[in-house]
């Protein structure tokens, strides 16, 4: 997939060139928050898409972590007063704990039959979200204490625009980094035949694990993100229609492309709002673009363009 | 026992409808792999399209018609403009495709139709039967024996009828199904437009009992294709005792233990069932090519 390290790391570094220079092109605070919204989402498509283009598992349940994460941010410093970095430490770590748990019996599962266990898992997490009132505020949702750092309060757009684009690109020197490690490379096997990875001695269960709670722990990273930054949290966050949101991210940004992510967060996130125009007609348009994306780009955006080019996979 | 029987008949009903759903997932799955997350959007519009057709002057027999060919004409368009073209996508990328599709469909219907919830009057006019202590709508008995006639015509059509033998032999194998000279296109175009028939079937028998909008179609999605894997993906026996096992664990769930987690309570007992079978109640283990 990615043979040269030396090209890898270029798509490091220029995305974190994008990150940098993006907030001196973009004049407009609605659009740094759009930007920094892109960063959020990208890195729980990232860690979606280690799960499914590396090692080739869908979740349809990936908001569940995603919300444990935020709800974790608003629920710590509010009912138990932790302060707020410890409760995201908390909440990351409490998702993966919970990938690692329910991970263990349903990643036994096939195809769909594991997105349909994961699907169920996103509605638990969403149901309790919606139904533990007392802790959670029911469907209204609840507010989310601000960050503090050295006695300031986090509340800029600014501020969370280099938050998010710093969390961003450590995920993506890190996943970039495992992929092309040994795991990296039994993970892809996974995802090509796991008849035969195991054949070759890679301990299958073991991996897609790893890919599993990694790819959770960055939901909740992102969805602890997002609480913080948006300041309100509701059992939305959990819905299935959002995990579907992730799902279609890392499949139309192109699947086992750390850039596909990004490109496919970015379509979805800056889309809606540029749809906004069209009024009654966004829908329409956001799933007529949804399969023409898919039929003339199958492979995902990224992948189909750079072979179109005759460029080396991104 | 009076309210053990109610709940009963209340998630017979719904199980009913996630069971045409869940068999219509399985016939296009079966057909051509793709899994049709726009089958929620069938019933949606056969419940809207008989609602407006009815509106605008038809009776109420010639709107059902009209909005059942609608729909058809519907999963036939969905196939020739937006799943044909892909053929050859992995799939993940078909699923795009039809979520993109039932995104698509619910928005057109947003607009077409409107965004108010409607009502059709139930197609009986009797009085609720009372059994046991439990009072049944004549409505519920419509949709179980709607279901029931339903299932049975398939499975004649599929083992008795040449064509539908035609579906069979392409869901077996499709290359194989070519070999023999049967136009696999045609076939896998059928599957999509029996569907269709099959859900906006199903979404003009709930609308009295269950209503309908312009956003129906997703959680019906959703519960139909957690039927279908229920039963073991691509085993049509299995979808209908998935649908209504699914219907029967919610509606118990809910007048039991407790009304606010009725879905956990279904999801929780699918958890364990795919833990224990991971293969569904009626699905094969397949095996792997390498």
């Amino acid at each position: 997939m990615i043979a040269r390290l030396e090209v890898r790391y270029r798509i490091v570094v220029a995305i974190a060139l994008v990150v940098v220079v993006l907030p001196f092109v973009l004049d407009n605070p609605f659009h740094l928050r759009v930007a920094t919204l892109v960063w959020i989402y990208g890195l729980a498509a990232l860690g979606l898409n280690l799960l499914m283009g590396v090692a080739g598992q869908v979740s349809l349940g990936h908001a569940g972590f995603l919300a444990i994460g935020a709800y974790a941010a608003a629920v710590g410093p509010t009912h138990f007063g932790l302060p707020t970095w410890l409760a995201v430490i908390a909440g990351v770590a409490l998702a993966a704990a919970v990938a690692f748990a329910v991970g263990r019996p349903i990643l036994r599962l096939r195809g769909h039959y594991f997105a349909v266990a994961t699907l169920g898992f996103g509605l638990l997490v969403s149901m309790v979200l919606t139904n533990e009132t007392g802790y959670t505020g029911g469907p209204d949702g609840m507010a989310v204490p601000r960050l503090v750092v050295f006695g300031t309060s986090i509340r800029k757009t600014a501020q969370w625009y280099w938050i998010a684009g710093t969390v961003l690109v450590a995920g993506v020197w890190g996943v970039t980094n495992l992929i092309g490690s040994p795991s990296g490379r039994a993970l892809r096997a996974i995802h090509d035949s796991e008849v035969a990875a195991s054949v070759l001695g890679v301990d299958v269960a073991r991996y897609k694990l790893v890919a599993f709670v990694l790819s959770a722990a960055m939901a909740a990273a992102a969805g602890a993100m997002l609480a913080l930054f948006d300041g309100h949290v509701t059992p939305v966050a959990a819905g299935f229609l959002r995990s579907v949101e992730f799902v279609t991210m890392a499949v139309l940004g192109g699947l086992g492309s750390v850039l596909g992510s990004l490109v496919g967060a970015a379509i979805l996130v800056v889309l809606p709002q540029a749809l906004t125009v069209f009024a009654d007609y966004e829908h329409v348009i956001l799933g007529l673009l949804m399969m023409l994306f898919m039929i003339f780009l199958r492979h995902g955006i990224v992948p189909s363009i750079a072979q179109r080019f005759g460029w080396r996979e991104l | 026992m009076s309210s053990f029987l109610q709940f009963l008949s209340a998630g017979l009903t719904m199980g009913a409808i996630y069971a045409l759903v869940a068999i219509g997932f399985v016939l296009i799955y079966n057909a051509s792999d793709v899994v049709n997350f726009a089958q929620g959007e069938f019933v949606m519009l056969g419940g809207m399209a008989t609602v407006f057709a009815a509106k605008a002057g038809l009776p109420l027999p010639l709107a059902m018609a009209a909005a059942v060919a609608g729909t058809v004409a519907t999963g036939l368009a969905l196939y020739v403009f937006a799943v044909r073209p892909a053929r050859g996508a992995s799939a993940v990328s078909l699923i795009i495709i039809t979520i993109g599709a039932s995104i698509f469909l619910r928005g057109l219907a947003s607009i077409g139709f409107d965004k108010n919830i409607h009502n059709l009057p139930e197609y009986v006019s009797a009085d609720a039967i009372t059994l046991g202590g439990a009072s049944i709508r004549p409505q519920s008995l419509l949709v179980l024996a709607g279901t029931a006639l339903i299932v049975g015509a398939l499975f004649v059509f599929l083992r008795r009828s040449l064509t539908g033998k035609a579906v069979l032999a392409t869901a077996a194998n499709r290359d194989a199904a070519k070999l023999v000279g049967i136009d696999t296109d045609r076939t896998i175009a059928l599957s999509f437009a029996v569907s269709g028939a099959i859900g906006a079937v199903g979404g003009l028998l709930i609308t009295p009992i269950a209503l309908t909008s312009y956003d129906v179609g997703a959680p019906l999605a959703l519960k139909g294709f957690t039927a279908a894997v229920l039963g073991g993906l691509g085993h049509p026996v299995g979808a209908v005792a998935g649908g209504l096992l699914l219907g029967l664990l919610e509606s118990l769930g809910a007048g039991y233990l407790s009304s606010q987690y009725k879905d956990a309570i279904a999801f929780v007992l699918l958890l364990a069932t795919l833990i224990f079978m991971p293969n569904g109640l009626f699905g094969r283990g397949g095996t792997d090519r390498v």
